[in-house]
């Protein structure tokens, strides 16, 4: 019995020597955590961006919309006032967008991902790539999320604010999105913690994330365990701790609130 | 009372007012005129359309049809300055609406810093004035979630005061206030009422009505059905139906 024990140990020892130190193969996971957070944080900074523009601009049409593109572009040839123009072309953007936002949300990141990268962008780096693709992709999400965080702010809020004379775009700037800030807060924490993990696929477009150093180091050493397994760590260590950070967050948030 | 009904004393005039929500017609035709110095209370059952008129006077609400002018302006027209009309116009909520981000000083100081109406410091000053005014100095600092309902809509006021509108629209200010706080509110109006501020108040309060309106409105399905002043209105009412509504809430 003690003897299949020291075995196993020493077997695993073996393993992990032959994972991380032979051939510096440690290297390999370094770049691949590297890759990881990059491509987190730069598609972040991209979807967050684009979430917000596009939900402003979404909330804004739902207010004061909907309008009839050719009704609009008929009553401004007519008139020439530019508000018919205006709206013309508003209900085209937000046509735009609202196709935005079901294609990127309803096909997979992978598909959306290869893509960007066999199609569009053959001869740009990978890494870079990876992060325009999964940045638009949480583009949408993130619209989504920051639309119903503003749409849940109390309209009487908005009326008020109106009512002492600020326009739309003080009321949004001073009253509401401050406000709904609060709403988003969770939904988009969320979203970051899953962004980290969907980044694991960015190895089908050849960037070495930290999934594809497992699988990288795996076809040298043919040993899956200790690699996966390790992977499957870091992962879990990150979102451990942005959970941590995202809960701290929330509960800072709360302290203003009623009991 | 003698009005010189010289267009000066107009605050407001409502031409043919309609308002529809898609199908459902609110307001079916609403002909008034508000003087300066006015106090109108406009009451009726639910459903009556009173905070949609209400509403579509500071353009809360887009009419239909019809057209309405503040203070010899037609807001109506296409070239009103939506914003700069509703700086002239108070408006108290039922549910007060105050900024729960901001503290009671900064809710009554945003609007007025922000439009440039006045200084920071200028501001700050009227805000501390009007909150002495209710006795409420000490929680400048404090946010509204501190406050009872009563506290809240009286600071609600103050802070539409801080623009020195010209004209103080009331929805239903006290309908949801626990009663012991209904009172000091109205209080506050009455102040208001006796220094002379038009005006226009949407309420359940036939008390108000009676000791500080100068006219009262009865609105059923979206008309005026009868006006009169308070004395009049309560003692003689003459439409059918609005005796039968006082009969109910008296």
């Amino acid at each position: 019995m003690l003897n299949s024990l020291l075995a196993a140990c020493n077997a695993f020892k073996e393993a992990v020597t032959s994972t991380f130190i032979v051939d510096n193969r440690y290297q390999i996971f370094l770049t691949g955590i590297q890759n990881t957070l990059l491509i987190t944080v730069g598609a972040l900074a991209v979807g967050v961006v684009l979430g917000v523009l596009v939900a402003i601009t979404r909330v804004y049409y739902l207010q004061y919309g909907p309008y009839s593109f050719w009704k609009s572009l008929g009553r401004f040839l007519k008139t020439g006032r530019i508000e018919y123009l205006s709206q013309a072309l508003q209900k085209l953007v937000n046509v735009f967008l609202g196709a935005y936002l079901t294609v990127f949300r309803g096909t997979p990141v992978v598909v959306q991902l290869m893509i960007w990268a066999f199609v569009v962008f053959s001869r740009t780096n990978e890494l870079v790539v990876a992060i325009i693709g999964f940045g638009i992709n949480s583009g949408a999400y993130v619209a989504e999320i920051v639309r119903a965080g503003i749409m849940a702010v109390d309209k009487g809020q908005t009326e008020a604010s109106r009512s002492l004379g600020l326009s739309g775009l003080a009321t949004m700037r001073l009253i509401v999105l401050p406000q709904a800030f609060k709403n988003i807060l969770p939904a988009l924490g969320n979203e970051i913690i899953a962004l980290v993990k969907e980044t694991s696929i960015a190895g089908y477009i050849a960037v070495t994330d930290l999934t594809k150093a497992a699988s990288l180091v795996r076809a040298r050493t043919f040993d899956a365990f200790v690699p996966l397994l390790f992977v499957a760590a870091v992962y879990l260590l990150m979102v451990l701790l942005l959970t941590a950070v995202q809960q701290k967050i929330e509960k800072a948030m709360r302290t203003g609130d009623r009991r | 009372m003698q009005m010189q009904k010289t267009s000066n004393d107009k605050a407001i005039e409502v031409q043919g007012l309609r308002k529809s929500f898609d199908d459902h017609e609110v307001l079916r035709g609403i002909d008034e005129t508000i003087l300066r110095g006015e106090k109108v209370v406009v009451i009726g059952p639910s459903g009556s359309g009173k905070s949609t008129f209400l509403r579509c006077l500071n353009l809360l609400e887009k009419p239909t049809a019809g057209r309405i002018w503040v203070h010899g302006e037609e807001i109506t027209s296409r070239k009103c300055k939506v914003d700069d009309l509703r700086q002239k116009m108070g408006m108290v909520f039922q549910h007060f609406n105050l900024f729960p981000h901001k503290t009671i000083l900064d809710n009554i100081t945003l609007a007025p810093v922000y439009k440039k109406i006045m200084t920071p410091e200028q501001a700050r000053q009227k805000a501390c004035d009007l909150l002495k005014r209710i006795g409420m100095l000490d929680k400048a600092d404090t946010y509204p979630n501190m406050l009872s309902g009563g506290q809240k809509q009286r600071v609600a006021i103050v802070r539409a005061l801080a623009m020195n509108p010209e004209v103080m629209l009331f929805d239903e200010p006290t309908s949801a206030l626990d009663p012991e706080m209904v009172g000091e509110v109205l209080e506050l109006m009455k102040e208001l009422a006796n220094d002379g501020m038009t005006m226009v108040v949407v309420t359940h309060e036939m008390g108000f009505a009676r000791e500080v309106g100068t006219r009262v409105l009865f609105m059923d399905e979206g008309v005026i059905l009868e006006q009169n002043s308070p004395a009049e209105f309560f003692a003689h009412p003459k439409n059918p139906r609005l005796c039968d509504f006082l009969s109910k809430v008296l």
